[in-house]
């Protein structure tokens, strides 16, 4: 996720591409042929790499979805068919766990996306200090998710720094929940911790957008009198038409496949009301030792992560 | 032209060094653990405990330049938090070390799993600490070096200003006086939560922790006779009367649902009257309080006070090259002199008699002698089947959903079908 590539500035049709070289066609096409290899080579590092710790483990994962495999066990390992999924659907907790991801996302993905362009929308403007923000904006995507959600486990303690500002702020009218250690205040609260963490960088995807649209057409705008919502309305915003669609889909990955700040920070609990699909794959894989359950959990999140992508990408189509 | 070529040739250059240094890794891992002809390697979980790390160095070291030695022993110490994946992986691709140490509740199912062999040692154990000494089915996997006791601290004068009798082996604590003492403690007004219990403990302190109570109240984690389910005993009436004791603990106000970073710490800084903790936490708080300190066993729930038994032990591996020096090794470290180095430098009950005499808190008369009757006395192993880890785990789970308010039956019941299935699918865990 975090490696997406930014969306670059549409490349100028003219000039750069190099220009067909005016000699005999046979010249071209051992050019083109070396070019191909070259082009492989480069390629290779990666794809053996993605190839040998990406897609194999992943076609062994869901392999190991339909059998008994343990992590422990000295029994050989057998094919159960879809016992596995049988469980898992039966399973009260799995439903939660969809329950709880579902309501990260639809909270998640929208105000994140929001606020990541508000921020973009304030530092795309030249004034002194302006690197200051862009750095203090960034700075907690930078700093990892684990140590973040350490931080914020005592903030959110009920003698922790929320409670304490809550309560100093409001002359002690407001006496602060037990954030994390109540089943209605827990998920929240990792939705807070979760925007502030990642929507930096989201930012930097919206300012790289918000650079790519030519200035001229601001200028064109304010000469014709438009307001700065119109601005924003009619050039920004159908500017920012690709970079939508990559935050879209990042936001959502990210958020479906949220995982870190529940195992430092609530373990599921309390009462499961934020287990996530990928802490239940962790749970049975890793402590209950149950490997093919694991697999079976990752392979339906597979599946679900496809889907949500495919009906995104169909949804914010080119529509010609 | 020439350009493109050096480019292309740069490229399989890097790639082949890529593949290659791939491979190299690969090697790098398998030689890691290859033991010379008389060089046998031994892992161990306490990379961060630089004391203990120090303590089993220095018995390794001694055993190394002893004339008898069968073979040189090679220490690698692992971080606690990482030590059963790696014995995990290790093992998955037979690569085990000759000797590992074990969390002792773990050691049936590694056992299970064909990771240990049974020890053949020329020590005699039948003297040792019953809950250092991990069987299964019959036979002898690990022994240990030490033992550590659940117990309770408080002050000798919050007792008394409470006018509540401190708790002893001859007469622990029962439900009613509990109650009673925790209710006039609270009267005090000086601690918001007069008891901590350490509830916001995590992982296999919630099995270690509050199964003895569970026990106490006449449940288990699970039926003992044959170990094939849990059902009727850890969500019968008695497990129900635990859960619901458990919960109404916080309900009145006696302790918090969700505990201190730092419990101990807590009780030093009198955020709480009486602390729930294991033997491990007196030398610091007596450091602190001194001759106020009181250390008391557990309540007796109906059926005597109980706490877990067994810590790290050690076990020699099925695959051993050497098992008869990894055998002489083990025997060599359990004489009393470097069991009372290691329990010395852990704060933990050495495991014999002979090995206390040579520390003055646990020789007969010390401050810490009684953590070694509590563990003679009261110390319930955990139960000694190979479904234990998910056992744990399971019960771990409902420990904290009856906490966070969940109806007791409901919380036991789906403990109880999880383990069951469990059992099931593994054959009954039968060898």
């Amino acid at each position: 996720m975090t490696t997406s590539p930014l969306p670059t500035r549409p490349r100028p049709a003219v000039a750069t591409a190099p220009a067909p070289l005016p000699s005999a066609p046979r010249h071209r096409r051992a050019g083109f042929l070396r070019e191909q290899i070259s082009g492989w080579g480069m390629i290779a590092p990666a794809a053996v790499l993605l190839l040998l710790f990406v897609f194999l483990p992943a076609i062994l994962g869901f392999g190991l979805a339909f059998t008994n495999a343990r992590l422990i066990s000295p029994r050989p390992v057998e094919f159960v068919g879809t016992d596995n999924f049988a469980r898992l659907f039966a399973d009260p907790t799995f439903w939660r766990a969809l329950l709880n991801v579902t309501y990260f996302a639809v909270v998640v993905v929208p105000v994140q996306s929001a606020l990541a362009l508000a921020m973009a929308l304030l530092i795309n403007k030249k004034f002194r200090g302006v690197n200051f923000f862009r750095t203090v904006y960034f700075l907690p995507v930078v700093t990892s998710m684990v140590v973040v959600s350490l931080l914020w486990l005592f903030m959110y303690r009920k003698d922790g720094l929320i409670n304490e500002l809550l309560s100093t702020f409001s002359f002690g009218l407001i006496q602060g929940a037990d954030w994390l250690n109540d089943p209605a205040t827990a998920m929240p609260a990792i939705i807070a911790l979760s925007i502030w963490q990642a929507a930096g960088f989201h930012m930097i995807i919206w300012l790289a957008g918000l650079q790519s649209i030519s200035g001229e057409l601001y200028e064109a705008a304010q000469l014709d009198g438009a307001s700065p919502w119109h601005q924003f309305r009619y050039v920004t915003w159908p500017g920012l038409k690709h970079t939508r669609s990559l935050v879209l889909v990042t936001i959502t990955i990210q958020a479906l496949g949220l995982f870190d700040q529940v195992s430092v920070m609530t373990q599921g609990g309390p009462l499961d009301s934020t287990t996530t699909i990928i802490y239940e794959a962790v749970r049975s894989g890793f402590k209950q030792q149950e490997t093919s359950y694991a697999s079976a959990i990752s392979l339906v999140f597979f599946v679900l992560v496809l889907l949500i992508s495919a009906v995104q990408r169909y949804l914010t189509r080119e529509k010609d | 032209m020439n350009k493109r070529f050096t480019r292309i040739l740069a490229t399989s250059i890097t790639a082949a060094a890529l593949v290659s240094s791939l491979g190299a890794c690969g090697k790098g891992s398998a030689s890691a653990t290859s033991e010379g002809s008389n060089e046998i390697t031994m892992w161990t979980h306490n990379a961060g405990n630089v004391e203990e790390l120090a303590a089993i160095q220095g018995v390794v070291d001694a055993y190394n330049q002893s004339s008898d030695a069968k073979a040189k022993i090679k220490v690698q110490a692992f971080p606690q938090d990482s030590y059963n994946d790696s014995v995990v992986s290790a093992a998955a691709a037979g690569k085990l070390p000759c000797i590992v140490d074990i969390d002792g509740p773990n050691v049936p199912n590694w056992a299970w799993a064909k990771y240990l062999t049974p020890l053949k040692l020329s020590t005699d154990l039948s003297a040792n600490l019953p809950s250092t000494v991990a069987k299964w089915e019959g036979e002898t996997y690990a022994v240990g070096h030490y033992d550590v006791a659940l117990a309770m601290l408080a002050r000798a004068s919050d007792l008394k200003a409470a006018g509540v009798r401190a708790a002893t082996i001859e007469q622990p604590w029962t439900e009613d006086e509990f109650q009673d003492a925790l209710t006039k403690l609270k009267a005090l007004g000086k601690w918001e939560y007069p008891l901590d219990m350490g509830t916001a403990g995590s992982g296999e302190w919630l099995p270690y922790g509050y199964s003895p109570l569970l026990q106490s109240f006449g449940a288990d984690l699970i039926n003992r006779d044959g170990f094939q389910t849990a059902d009727g005993v850890l969500n019968g009436d008695k497990a129900v009367e635990w859960a619901k004791w458990f919960r109404g603990l916080a309900d009145q106000g006696f302790m918090a649902t969700k505990s201190g970073k730092d419990s101990t710490q807590d009780f030093l800084n009198n955020k709480s009257g009486v602390l729930y903790t294991g033997s491990w936490a007196a030398d610091k708080a007596r450091a602190s309080l001194g001759e106020d300190l009181v250390v008391m066993p557990t309540v007796d729930l109906g059926n005597g006070p109980k706490i877990g038994g067994a810590s790290w032990q050690w076990g020699v591996t099925e695959g051993c090259a050497n098992t008869d020096a990894a055998m002489d090794y083990l025997s060599y470290s359990l004489k009393p002199e470097n069991m009372a180095a290691v329990a010395k430098a852990t704060g933990t009950i050495p495991a014999t008699e002979e090995a206390a005499a040579l520390i003055p808190e646990f020789a007969e008369g010390g401050a810490n002698r009684i953590f070694m009757d509590f563990s003679r006395k009261y110390a319930v192993m955990r139960p000694e089947t190979p479904a234990y880890p998910f056992i744990a785990t399971e019960y771990g789970k409902a420990v904290q959903d009856v906490l966070a308010g969940a109806d007791p039956q409901g919380a036991l019941d789906k403990a109880v079908k999880a383990i069951d299935a469990n059992i099931k699918s593994n054959g009954g865990y039968k060898n």
